[in-house]
């Protein structure tokens, strides 16, 4: 990890050398997958991340990063060093919901702001929500309630639905449910980290279908997509926009195009801090940005935001400071609803193909100012 | 300097060691210091467990991860329903770390006595295999398991309570696992100077001979696995208070393999052997996982190297030849 | 549920079991002649894999990966061979498990330093893409071709050991390695063979899996768990007892999977029965292999001697 952390040191060094309002250095610790299936997601995280503080010169952050393996004992362990032996002052960066429900009620119960930049477990979002936890990127649910509405759109009355067995898995069916009015061909939880979906297709094949719905993050979608292209089994796919973000289009190829699926960013999402922020994106990685990187770019920058209003040792003006969510998303409007989780617009993207890449590209919007419904069960 | 006297040294140096860093981490506020030597402590009692069927009784179970996962999910499962206000098989939860150990060791001393019944019918590479097989069953229990967080695992909100300490605090915490590792060391070391523990070297050395003086190898072997198991669940129990979280993970079969490392790095059958062994284990990956990403691979050269060259461990390295191995 | 699905999954089943048998026969050979227990196994799974995967991309050509990854393989099982694993013959069990674990440690971590934590990605060679139709299920081709893959390399294996002088060698050192020595056979190459030949075999199959998963460090152990799990049923140090064990446990453990949840569904709430299913499904193998040993604690082939 030492060389991570350099590396993250040294680029925070670079850019303008400007004096700055605060004295003081906050330390953010950055918990999220670098090795394993799930890499992809947490490298973009933590590139987006990275490239927003260097994009506003800001040297007053101390960034540590660790690679928590998709493993929530091993993550548990890392926030308990970043609390007490590196006194973070702010967690952010897990990537699975299973390891956020593992990491982020002890956390915030020390007095630790928790910042989220993926996971957004339904419980935390309703009964175990917390003054110190903000979610910067969705609840769970959203993404695919947009999908089950956008099936409603595209006629299909017969879905098969598929998820891996953990908070989020849960949480894609249910959202997906809550919005679909067809009926379902068939309900299946998977392995977390399963590589052989030979039998799922099977029963997708037999099940008379008329469309399929998956939520298979990181590499097992890429082994599903992969397998299921070679099945012959060719039903229509709607997801939400994890399963076909930039993190794994190559790796799927052919077989992802024509997806169609819900994301509340898309890289070609029409405002200037989405420009730059793509542009940028490309110049320092030489890639194009995933959803996973936008929103380690928003995260990072909600928080800069907040420093430049408040101080971190004054918790309660800082809580406001971030609740004020005061900065240009990359996504367009954004704000929080009153359990800390965003409001916003979801789109309906499609993957395409442009010069030799494939990409998204936005054909439609599913839902507009979007809010989940656990906030109901939220008293804060 | 002979080395029995050697031993005691070394003995007396680790022990005090393993209370003085944490002592200075106190005064010093780094709680971590404090936490990782907690962690040691609480190794160190899984591997006392392990080293009573492994050193004493030569019996190399592939599988006693199995038994630090029970006492992990009775610590975790007890916990929640206390936190709830829930009963499970009409039993109300609890916040008390004694009773709770005491269920830990009762339901791991029950699984150990199947466990060990069945398996002790084979010797070798099958007891090795079929300890492993009973071990991925639990695993397998508890990853698809829904009830008690299966894959995700099951957090323990408040940390369990102990009468007179304040277990939120990371020295107090620190204090009960290792005054319950010295009690298990006395347990130990009261063994293998009894009857019994002689009865169970000699079977390991010649089964034949002990059989024909009349000691029962399988009651025997039946009986220190079982306090094996019971002293392993114990540490699990802690382990999860610890970590204030237990998930499938704490029963995975690298678990299995890194309870017997412990082991063999401190040294086989001897008393401070597992003490040893947990330190370097956790000294390894917080100081070479801080130089290093791949820490794993110098750890495994190190492995190597001990296995090949060095048999006795770290305590066989300083004191000389064990006695009675 | 109708016939063709359980035809599939019975296939499914089959394909598995075939791709453990690929990696219990190399585990049975090494224990039965050299009476070493092999935790490495999986990492030559695993280096077969990644070869294959990374020199397919180099090239393009599916076919020349899957060489690079059985040598790669085979030349890593002689290295190691060689270097560690020589001195452990002598050794008792213990010793082996530990040395053998250290070298996963070491490999898995040698392996990321060399690519990378990313995992790589293998496409399915060009003309095994697509699906054919076999009476009345439609079945992927490539799937097919692993099951074709395996039955060849079960059928070569065997005129390997019936019938060739390296074959009898490897027969006369499970029954008598005193014997084969006053034979005038040199036992050290002998054995550098047989853990070569064992790892290659490993290679194959994680390069043949590769192609339609991910190819990621650490895909070696689930995989070793059940090549143990299959020549322990089987009988460590028999062939025969790993194929039989390798198709009992890929078939019970694929229709396990499909059937157990259906099965409780009949009398219970069906999400409930989703989670028992499961549950049960993942234990089963498992189950039969403490149950093969309590019955028969040799395991149902017992290799002589």
């Amino acid at each position: 990890m030492k060389t991570l952390r350099t590396t993250a040191l040294a680029a925070l060094t670079v850019g303008a050398m400007v004096s700055t309002a605060q004295a003081e250095t906050v330390t953010v610790g950055m918990i999220t997958t670098l090795s394993g299936g799930g890499a992809g997601l947490g490298v973009d995280v933590r590139d987006g991340f990275q490239l927003a503080l260097e994009m506003a010169g800001e040297h007053s952050i101390r960034l540590v990063v660790e690679d928590d393996a998709q493993r929530p004992e091993l993550a548990v362990q890392i926030a308990e060093r970043m609390i007490q032996s590196e006194r973070a002052d702010i967690l952010t960066g897990i990537i699975w919901s299973n390891l956020a429900m593992a990491v982020v009620p002890s956390t915030v119960a020390q007095d630790i702001f928790y910042i989220s930049p993926n996971a957004g477990p339904s419980a935390l979002a309703g009964a175990n929500c917390h003054p110190n936890y903000f979610n910067a990127a969705w609840q769970n649910d959203m993404l695919h309630e947009a999908a089950g509405q956008h099936a409603n759109v595209l006629g299909y009355e017969n879905t098969f639905i598929m998820a891996p067995n953990y908070p989020a898995g849960t949480d894609a069916l249910t959202g997906f449910k809550r919005y679909y009015e067809g009926e379902l061909a068939g309900e299946l939880f998977t392995q977390v980290g399963q590589t052989d979906y030979a039998a799922e297709i099977a029963e997708i094949r037999a099940s008379g279908a008329d469309s399929v719905f998956i939520f298979l993050p990181g590499g097992m979608g890429i082994s599903f997509m992969r397998q299921y292209e070679q099945s012959g089994v060719d039903l229509p796919i709607v997801s939400a926009g994890f399963s076909f973000d930039q993190d794994v289009l190559p790796a799927m190829g052919s077989a992802a195009l024509g997806v169609i699926n819900t994301s509340q960013w898309s890289p070609d999402l029409d405002n200037a801090a989405n420009e730059a922020f793509v542009s940028a994106f490309q110049q320092a990685y030489d890639r194009l940005p995933s959803l996973y990187a936008s929103q380690g770019f928003d995260t990072a920058n909600l928080i800069l935001s907040a420093l430049s209003s408040a101080d971190i040792s004054d918790s309660d003006a800082f809580r406001d400071a971030l609740r004020a969510a005061d900065f240009a998303s990359v996504r367009g409007d954004f704000s929080f609803a009153s359990n800390h989780h965003p409001v916003q617009t979801v789109y309906v993207r499609e993957v395409v193909e442009v010069d030799g890449v494939l990409t998204n590209r936005i054909i439609g919007t599913a839902f507009e100012e979007h809010r989940d419904v656990h906030g109901e069960n939220c008293n804060m | 300097m002979d080395s029995t006297r050697k031993e005691w040294l070394l003995n007396a140096l680790l022990a005090g060691a393993l209370f003085a860093v944490p002592l200075w981490a106190w005064m010093a506020s780094e709680p971590f210091i404090i936490t990782l030597a907690t962690r040691i402590a609480i190794l160190a009692i899984a591997g006392v467990g392990l080293n009573i069927a492994l050193g004493l009784g030569g019996m190399v179970s592939f599988g006693h991860a199995l038994y630090l996962g029970i006492g992990g999910y009775v610590a975790g499962i007890a916990a929640y329903h206390a936190f709830s206000g829930t009963t499970v098989l009409g039993l109300s939860g609890t916040n008390q770390m004694l009773p709770i150990w005491a269920m830990a060791m009762a339901l791991s001393g029950l699984i150990a006595g199947i466990v060990g019944a069945l398996s002790l019918r084979t010797s070798g590479i099958f007891f090795i295999m079929i300890t492993l097989a009973f071990a991925q069953m639990g695993f397998f229990f508890t990853l698809s398991w829904p009830a008690y967080g299966g894959e995700d695992g099951l957090p323990i909100f408040v940390r369990n309570q102990f009468p007179g300490l304040n277990t939120a605090r990371p020295w107090e915490l620190f204090i009960i696992a290792y005054g319950v590792l010295l009690a298990v060391l006395g347990l130990f070391a009261m063994l293998r100077a009894a009857r019994f523990g002689a009865a169970l070297m000699a079977i390991r050395q010649n089964p034949d001979r002990a059989a024909a003086i009349g000691i029962s190898p399988f009651g025997v072997k039946l009986v220190a696995f079982i306090l094996s198991g019971m002293i392993t669940g114990l540490a699990g129990a802690m382990m999860a208070d610890l970590t204030r979280f237990v998930s499938p993970a704490m029963m995975a079969w690298t678990m299995s393999g890194e309870l017997i490392v412990i082991i063999i790095l401190g040294g086989v059958g001897r008393l401070f052997g597992p003490v040893a062994g947990a330190a370097i284990l956790v000294g390894f990956e917080v100081f070479f996982g801080g130089l290093t990403e791949h820490w794993k691979l110098w750890l495994g050269l190190v492995l190597l190297a001990v296995v090949l060259f060095a048999r006795g461990g770290l305590i066989g390295l300083i004191a000389g030849r064990a006695q009675n191995g | 549920m109708t016939l063709a699905l359980v035809l599939e999954q019975l296939l499914n089943g089959v394909q598995f079991g075939l791709m453990l048998f690929l990696m219990s026969a190399g585990l049975t050979l090494v224990f039965g002649v050299m009476g070493l227990i092999n935790l490495a196994h999986g990492s030559l799974y695993m280096i077969g894999a990644f070869l294959c995967a990374a020199v397919a991309g180099m090239t393009g050509n599916f076919w020349l990966g899957l060489m690079a990854g059985i040598a790669a393989a085979a030349a890593a099982g002689a290295l190691i061979e060689i270097v560690v694993i020589r001195r452990l013959y002598t050794r008792d069990h213990l010793d082996q498990v530990l040395a053998t674990f250290a070298l996963i440690l070491i490999l898995s971590e040698g392996v990321r330093m060399i690519f990378g934590p990313f995992p790589l990605y293998l496409n399915v060679p060009d003309v095994l893409r697509g699906t054919v139709r076999l009476g009345i299920v439609d079945y992927s081709l490539y799937r097919l071709a692993l099951i074709g893959f395996g039955l060849a390399v079960a059928v070569g294996l065997w005129a390997l050991i019936a019938k060739t002088r390296l074959g009898i060698q490897i027969r006369a050192g499970e029954s008598d390695r005193e014997m084969i020595a006053a034979l005038g056979v040199n036992i050290r190459a002998l054995y550098t063979i047989v853990f070569a030949l064992g790892a290659a075999l490993a290679g194959l199959a994680g390069a043949l899996v590769g192609a339609i998963q991910s190819v990621q460090v650490g895909m070696g152990e689930p995989v070793l768990i059940l090549a143990f799990v299959v020549i322990v049923i089987g009988g460590i140090g028999s062939i025969k007892g790993a194929m039989v064990g390798a198709l009992l446990v890929g078939v019970i453990d694929t229709m396990g999977r499909f059937l157990l949840p259906r099965l409780f569904a009949t009398f219970m709430d069906t999400s409930q029965a989703m989670g028992v299913g499961a549950a049960l499904a993942s234990m089963l193998i498992y189950l039969l292999m403490a149950l093969v040993l309590i019955f028969r604690p040799k395991g149902l082939f017992p290799a002589h001697g």
